[in-house]
């Protein structure tokens, strides 16, 4: 690594993670300085100059971040009134949406009893109810769940179109494939960040954390100043889509929008949303309190997108992208300090994502939003970040918004999973409906993934799970697919278009790539740990098959950065908490997720 | 002696994104190309950063980039190639892509170039690629050169190093899979690089920072750029292509080739 020339750099702010919380922030940031209230506002950093405001994202492009959006855009419409999706490519207005409980075509789920039985009553009662191709169109779409008059983006197009404008402004750098290694923490003060790379320092009097769950910015300040009383972050999920090109004739309407769930497995809720050009996208969310201890997200989504329901629309479509991502679902109990001296955080690593209205990009952008309008404030009167200073603007702010009122219907929504699907459901369906006044109560202590013999007890022997990972190790194949096929799963018959291996999307769909001059960012702290684990959660659970069981029969898995997406599932997935993720470039080059 | 080296380069998408063609004869285009991400040319990013080796050789060397691409995209691609070394940028705000006419391209820099009000005829070095990643027609830079009257022509440059007498020995690929060594008594020359033998240098935020100082001015004056399409296609369309594919690392090439071979005759 180059050293030479790593003179540290002054700015006035400097933000970790371009998504969409700092996309906010730098929006309303730039938009304020530009008002004439703001025009003797200087750098302090570089007097003379307006304020130093840089933004550091470990990505090689703005572009490349990855979610399904489907999102009311509360928050985004009060920034932008004149959001036109024509601007945006993939934007679309929610024109059509619809809540499917998918049935289970093939007999090979891991259904509860009460569910296998509502597969039968729907079945027997196809003539009265909406049933069509195994999937069972709600009637009725909880309120919380509506995303109506809301719009569908791609994360990559609209984070892209919003980098443009506000560097278009002149105020605000957005610096691509520049990971940040870390806080700069001095005497209980952020003082700054230190890059990946080259190790410079960029000191400023604002460091703004939004550099996601997985980020070592964020993981770093929660480690110095520890989390506020009862808070944690304990519940997660993979999310994990492919962006298709539909099928000529295919009839799904631009504006579709599809929640389901029941499919793949019963814990598993899918999505499928229509944006114009005839592309959709197509994904699932593979929840951490999903007992499985192994639970290969890609081959899960494979069946979901062959479902019966969603199959008779894209048979004969082309995978365009694939992508996948870490989600914080412990909302609110997830939120750390929200500001400290020197530093504010955001987004999704604040503990803004709503696990009840299943919304996170909005929710981020409106904690971006706030920020910059209290640092605005803070300029303008020519106060310092101090926290009590940020308390007063930022966090009375969010405490004052819909955001909290929000966060706190569902904050126990999501209880009831920790007993299982039946409770979860009702849980989610009590807080929704009362606004969080009624909720499943919380278990003592959390649900943790099974062992193998426990999980496939009834469904497959003590000798055939130890043949399955003979199996799995000779052949290179994840166990999690030999352990499926064992269980009736049919086989993905590849058509080198949509149905294709997971080396395949990764190259296809997420076009994945490792810079050259950067070390492994995904390393296993003890070997010990390693070799006592029973479960291997990591090579199981990765995004991208980076995680392997290494050929040298060390018992520590093996990692290959060139196929690692930087979704980060490693790290919460790991019993021992064993892996260091730290910052690199790299991972999806694809524009679309 | 020092230089005035001028580099041109446009934009590329991102290499390993899969692109449509949408045929039209007047304005044939790419499916949905204002959302791929783009990369600075990679044939003129070669020619960038021999520009920056030779610039740390050569004090007092500038090197200056003319790029002709929408401004919008320029910019978000400046994010990356700033961060790799000093430079300043003329943006010309304008269509890029491999639909564009090679004359009118060539036209435009080189009227870019012209009204420098600072050009040194007797330190210009003109760089760029041999060709471009968005076609390979391979015929911008000799039309530049052209248009400015620069006779020392060299394409397919691998190589430039400087004589103790200030000529340049400059490296060619050429017929057969060899190199051709050609000596130059010195500037005005324009030289189209291949490869070269240079490394992407890694980024440097403080190099980024500091280009970024002069990059942001210059894009927010761009000249916007209205490019005549003499050009008519008749057809434009991908090879077809099937793949399967495994990533895997410290395979013998042997294994390789005989595994691809075996996939070939299948």
């Amino acid at each position: 690594m180059e050293m030479e020339n790593a003179q540290p750099l002054d700015a006035d702010i400097v933000c970790t993670g371009f998504g969409p919380a700092v996309a906010g922030f730098l929006w309303t940031l730039t938009q304020g300085l530009q008002k004439p209230e703001m025009a003797g506002v200087e750098s302090r950093a570089l007097p003379g100059l307006p304020p130093q405001v840089v933004c550091y994202e470990r990505a090689d492009d703005i572009s490349f971040g990855v979610s399904g959006v489907v999102t009311r855009a509360r928050a985004i419409r009060a920034s932008v009134p004149d959001l036109d999706p024509a601007q945006i490519p993939l934007a679309s207005r929610v024109r059509g949406e619809k809540l499917v409980y998918l049935l289970d075509p093939w007999g090979v789920t891991r259904r509860p009893a009460w569910m296998r039985l509502a597969d039968q009553l729907c079945r027997a009662l196809s003539g009265v109810l909406k049933l069509e191709h195994e999937g069972l169109e709600l009637p009725w779409i909880p309120p919380f769940l509506h995303k109506a008059d809301g719009f569908i983006f791609s994360l990559g197009q609209f984070m892209q179109w919003t980098g443009q404008q506000v560097m278009m402004t002149g105020l605000a750098q957005i610096w691509p494939g520049t990971p940040v290694a870390g806080p700069l923490i001095e005497d209980s003060r952020v003082a700054g960040v230190r890059l990946a790379g080259d190790g410079s320092e960029v000191r400023a009097a604002l460091t703004v954390v939004g550099d996601g769950p997985v980020g070592p910015v964020g993981r770093q300040i929660d480690e110095a100043f520890g989390m506020p009383d009862g808070h944690r972050r304990d519940e997660w999920a993979v999310g994990m889509k492919m962006v298709i090109d539909l099928p000529e004739g295919c009839t799904l309407e631009e504006g579709t929008v599809w929640h389901t769930l029941g499919f793949p497995e019963p814990e598993i809720f899918g999505f499928l949303y229509v944006h114009p050009g005839r592309v959709a996208s197509v994904g699932i969310f593979v929840p951490s309190w999903m007992d499985s201890p192994v639970r290969t997200s890609y081959r899960y989504l494979q069946h979901f997108i062959q479902h019966p329901y969603l199959w008779r629309h894209l048979r004969g479509g082309r995978l365009r992208s694939w992508g996948a991502k870490s989600l914080l679902e412990s909302g609110r109990r997830g939120e750390p300090f929200l500001a400290g001296d020197g530093y504010a955080r955001v987004g999704e690593g604040s503990g803004s994502t709503n696990v009840l209205t299943g919304s996170g990009v909005d929710e981020a952008w409106l904690t971006g939003a706030l920020l910059g309008e209290a640092v605005l404030e803070l300029l303008r009167e020519g106060k310092p970040f101090t926290r009590e200073n940020l308390e007063a603007t930022y966090v009375a702010r969010r405490r004052a918004s819909w955001l909290e009122r929000e966060l706190r219907m569902a904050e126990r929504a999501r209880n009831g999973f920790q007993w299982g699907l039946l409770p979860g459901f009702v849980g989610m369906a009590l807080a929704g409906l009362t606004g969080g006044r009624l909720a499943w109560p919380r278990r003592g202590r959390e649900r943790g993934v099974k062992p193998l013999l426990d999980y496939y007890a009834g469904r497959l022997s003590r000798s055939q799970i130890e043949r399955a990972q003979a199996q799995a190790a000779a052949e290179g194949r994840p166990l999690h697919d030999v352990l499926m096929d064992l269980c009736g799963w049919p086989p993905v018959e590849y058509d080198g278009r949509l149905l294709v291996s997971h080396q395949d999307a990764l190259l296809m769909g997420g076009k994945v790539q490792a810079p050259g001059e950067f070390p492994d960012h995904v390393i296993f702290r003890s070997p010990q740990a390693c070799r006592a684990c029973q479960t291997r959660l990591c090579i199981e659970i990765c995004s991208g098959e980076a995680i392997h069981a290494a050929a040298g029969g060390d018992g520590v898995p093996g990692f290959d950065r060139e196929k690692c997406v930087h979704c980060g599932a490693c790290l919460w997935n790991c019993p021992a908490a064993n892996i260091e993720f730290c910052a690199a470039p790299g991972g999806l080059h694809s524009a679309e997720n | 002696m020092n230089y005035q080296i001028i580099v041109c380069g446009g934009l590329a998408p991102d290499p390993l994104q899969t692109l449509e063609p949408v045929f039209d004869t007047v304005n044939p285009s790419l499916r949905n190309e204002l959302m791929l991400p783009f990369v600075f040319d990679p044939w003129a990013a070669h020619a960038l950063y021999e520009a920056g080796h030779l610039a740390k050789q050569r004090p007092g060397t500038t090197v200056r980039v003319v790029s002709l691409a929408p401004k919008a995209k320029l910019q978000q691609v400046m994010m990356t190639v700033a961060q790799k070394l000093p430079f300043e940028l003329v943006a010309l705000d304008g269509p890029g892509g491999g639909f564009t006419d090679a004359r009118a391209v060539a036209a435009a820099l080189a009227e870019a170039i012209a009204s420098m009000p600072d050009l040194d005829r007797a330190r210009l070095l003109l760089f760029g690629g041999w060709e471009s990643a968005t076609r390979g027609a391979g015929a911008v830079m000799q039309r530049v050169a052209e248009r400015l009257g620069i006779r020392e022509q060299f394409l397919a440059v691998d190589e430039l190093s400087v004589a103790e007498d200030g000529s340049l020995l400059i490296k060619e690929r050429i017929e057969g899979g060899r190199h051709q060594i050609s000596r130059c008594a010195g500037p005005p020359a324009m030289l189209a690089w291949a490869t070269g033998s240079l490394p992407e240098p890694p980024n440097h935020p403080q190099t980024g920072m500091a280009n970024m100082r002069v990059i942001l001015p210059a894009l927010q004056k761009a000249k916007t750029v209205t490019l005549a399409q003499t050009a008519e296609y008749l057809r434009a369309a991908l090879p077809a292509a099937v793949r399967q594919t495994r990533v895997v690392k410290d395979v013998p090439a042997a294994e390789i080739a005989r595994e691809l071979a075996e996939w070939i005759r299948q």
